[in-house]
C-alpha cells in the first residue's frame, strides 16, 4: 500500500533525525527530552513491524521508565556536566563506528534469504499444549522460561550493584528520586488520579498478556511508572534499602520461578516443566510476584543509590 | 479507507515533524516540554488511525499505555527540572 | 449500503477536522509569541484533534473496543490539560513576569 510505505519512509528519517539531533544537542536536558521522544517514534516503528508486544514494552519502558532514570541522574551531575563537552573528533569517531555497525546489520538483514529462516511456526505450533494464545507469553514463560528466571536474577543483581555504589556511612539508607514543592498541589492531585488508572490497565496487560500483546514487563514498567509518580509526589514513602518488605519483594520474582521450577522437577520430572493442563494456571501465577518484583526493582534501580541514613 | 487513514497518520506524523522542529529550537524548557507532549498526542492519534487501518485492536492498548506513560514522562520533566543544581 | 456510505463518510469528515485540529496547535506552537498561548494551542490539538480522530474511528470498533478509544481520549484530556498546569508553573519561574 503506497501511503503506508510513507508513513514507514517518513518514521525512518524522522528516527534517524532525532537521533542525530540528540546526540548534536548541547543542553543534556533537552536530549534526555529527545530521547523520550525518540522512545515514541521507536514504538511506533514497532507497531508498524507487527511487534505489539515490543511497542508496548517500548513504550513503558523506553519512554517512561527510562527518560526517569535519565533525569533522576541529571539532577545528580554537577553543573559542569550538563552542557556537553566539544570534543569533536573522539565524538566523531565514535559516530562513524556506529554508523559501521548500523550498516553492517542492515546489510544482513537485506541479505537474508526470502523467506527468512523463523522458528515462528514451530512457536506457534506449540501453543494449544501450553495453553496460550500469545506466542511472545509462550517463548517467554514457556519455552525459554529458564531465561526469564536467570533475568529476573540478574535484575537484583544489577540493583545491588547499583546500591553498591553508595558510600559506606549511607548503605542501608534510602534513595531520593528527586523534590518537587508542587506550590499548586497539581502534583498531589495527578498522583491521586493517575496510579489507580495506571494500575488497572497494568493488571489488565498482565491478564491480557496470556492471549493477545501484553505481558508482564509491561506490566511492570507501568507499575513502576505509576508507584514513581506517587513518591514524588509526597503520597507514598521512598522506602529505605534496608526494609525489608522491600527485600522480600524484590527477591520475590526469581523465588517464585524457583519455586515453580522445583515443583516442575517434582511433579512432572523435570526443572520448571509446567504439568500439561495447569500451564496456563500456573504461567499466570508465577507472573503475579513476578510483575510486582520487577516494577519494585526498577522504582529501586531509577532511584539510585541510597543517599540518607534518615527517612525521607 | 485503509489508505484514507493511513493518509491522516502520515499527516499527523507530518505534523509532528514540525512539533519537532520546535523541540529543537525551543527558546525555553516549557516550550521542549510542550513539544514532547503534542508528539506524545499526535503518536497518539497516529496509533488510534493505524489500529483502525489494519484491523488490530491490540495497538489500542499501545496507545492507552502511551497516554499514561507520556503523562508520566511529562511529569517527571516538569518536576525534575527544579531540582537540577544549574538551569538551562 | 447508504449505512456504510455514511459510516465511510462520517469517519472521513470526523477524522479530517480531528487532523486540522492538529495542524491548528501544531502551528500554534510554532508561531504564537509568548509560552502561555502556546500552551492554550497545544490543548485545542489535544481536545479537539485527538476527540474528533477518536469520534470518527468509533464506528470501526465494537462494543469494549470503542470504550477503550473514549478512555484513551478522556485519559489524554484529563492527563495533558492537568500536566498543562505544571508547564505552565515552570514557564512562569522560568520568566519571572506575568
Amino acid at each position: 500500500m503506497m501511503v503506508a510505505l510513507i508513513v514507514d519512509v517518513g518514521l525512518a528519517i524522522l528516527i534517524l533525525f532525532v537521533a542525530g539531533w540528540i546526540v548534536a544537542v548541547r543542553s543534556t536536558f533537552a536530549a534526555v527530552i529527545g530521547f523520550v521522544v525518540y522512545g515514541l517514534l521507536l514504538s511506533l516503528v514497532w507497531v508498524r513491524l507487527w511487534a505489539i508486544d515490543i511497542a508496548l514494552t517500548e513504550a513503558a519502558i523506553g519512554s517512561g521508565v527510562t527518560g526517569a532514570l535519565l533525569l533522576r541522574t541529571l539532577s545528580r551531575l554537577p553543573v559542569e556536566h550538563s552542557e556537553r563537552s566539544a570534543n569533536g573528533s573522539f565524538r566523531f569517531i565514535a559516530g562513524l563506528f556506529c554508523a559501521f555497525i548500523s550498516l553492517a546489520i542492515a546489510m544482513v538483514i537485506v541479505a537474508l534469504p526470502e523467506p527468512a529462516p523463523t522458528l515462528a511456526p514451530e512457536a506457534s505450533a506449540g501453543l494449544p499444549a501450553v495453553g496460550v494464545g500469545n506466542p511472545v507469553t509462550a517463548v517467554l514463560l514457556s519455552y525459554r522460561a529458564f531465561d526469564t528466571f536467570l533475568e529476573k536474577v540478574v535484575l537484583v543483581l544489577a540493583l545491588v550493584g547499583c546500591w553498591s555504589l553508595a558510600a559506606d556511612r549511607d548503605w542501608g539508607g534510602t534513595p531520593v528520586l528527586w523534590r518537587y514543592s508542587d506550590p499548586d498541589g497539581v502534583l498531589k492531585f495527578l498522583a491521586q488520579t493517575l496510579p489507580p488508572i495506571g494500575v488497572l490497565v497494568a493488571i489488565y496487560m498482565l491478564w491480557t498478556g496470556a492471549d493477545h500483546p501484553g505481558g508482564a514487563f509491561q506490566a511492570s514498567a507501568m507499575l513502576a511508572a505509576m508507584w514513581m509518580l506517587t513518591i514524588v509526589a509526597g503520597l507514598m514513602r521512598m522506602p529505605r534499602t534496608n526494609d525489608d518488605l522491600l527485600r522480600l519483594t524484590l527477591v520475590s520474582g526469581a523465588s517464585a520461578f524457583l519455586l515453580l521450577g522445583f515443583a516442575g522437577f517434582g511433579i512432572v520430572g523435570s526443572f520448571l516443566a509446567y504439568p500439561p493442563d495447569y500451564a496456563k494456571a500456573l504461567i499466570v501465577a508465577v507472573e503475579i510476584p513476578m510483575t510486582i518484583a520487577v516494577a519494585a526493582t526498577l522504582v529501586m534501580l531509577v532511584a539510585g543509590p541510597p543517599q540518607r541514613r534518615d527517612m525521607s | 479507507m485503509d489508505n484514507f487513514l493511513f493518509a491522516v497518520a502520515a499527516f499527523v506524523l507530518g505534523l509532528l515533524i514540525l512539533g519537532l522542529v520546535c523541540v529543537l529550537k525551543g527558546a525555553t524548557l516549557a516550550d521542549r516540554m510542550m513539544s514532547a507532549q503534542l508528539l506524545g498526542t499526535s503518536g497518539i492519534a497516529a496509533l488510534l488511525l493505524m489500529a483502525t487501518a489494519v484491523s488490530e485492536p491490540a495497538i489500542i492498548d499501545v496507545a492507552l499505555a502511551l497516554a499514561l506513560l507520556a503523562a508520566f514522562a511529562s511529569i517527571a520533566f516538569a518536576t525534575s527540572s527544579g531540582d537540577r543544581q544549574d538551569r538551562e | 449500503m447508504t449505512l456504510l456510505l455514511a459510516r465511510d463518510i462520517f469517519t472521513i469528515v470526523a477524522v479530517t477536522f480531528g487532523a486540522f485540529f492538529f495542524l491548528a496547535g501544531t502551528v500554534g506552537l510554532i508561531r504564537f509569541p509568548d509560552t502561555l498561548t502556546r500552551l492554550h494551542a497545544l490543548t485545542k490539538a489535544d481536545n479537539l484533534g485527538l476527540g474528533l480522530v477518536a469520534l470518527g474511528l468509533l464506528p470501526w470498533a465494537d462494543g469494549i473496543l470503542a470504550l477503550k478509544i473514549v478512555c484513551v481520549w478522556v485519559l489524554v484530556q484529563f492527563s495533558s490539560s492537568t500536566v498543562s498546569q505544571l508547564i505552565a508553573r515552570l514557564a512562569q519561574q522560568e520568566r519571572p513576569q506575568a
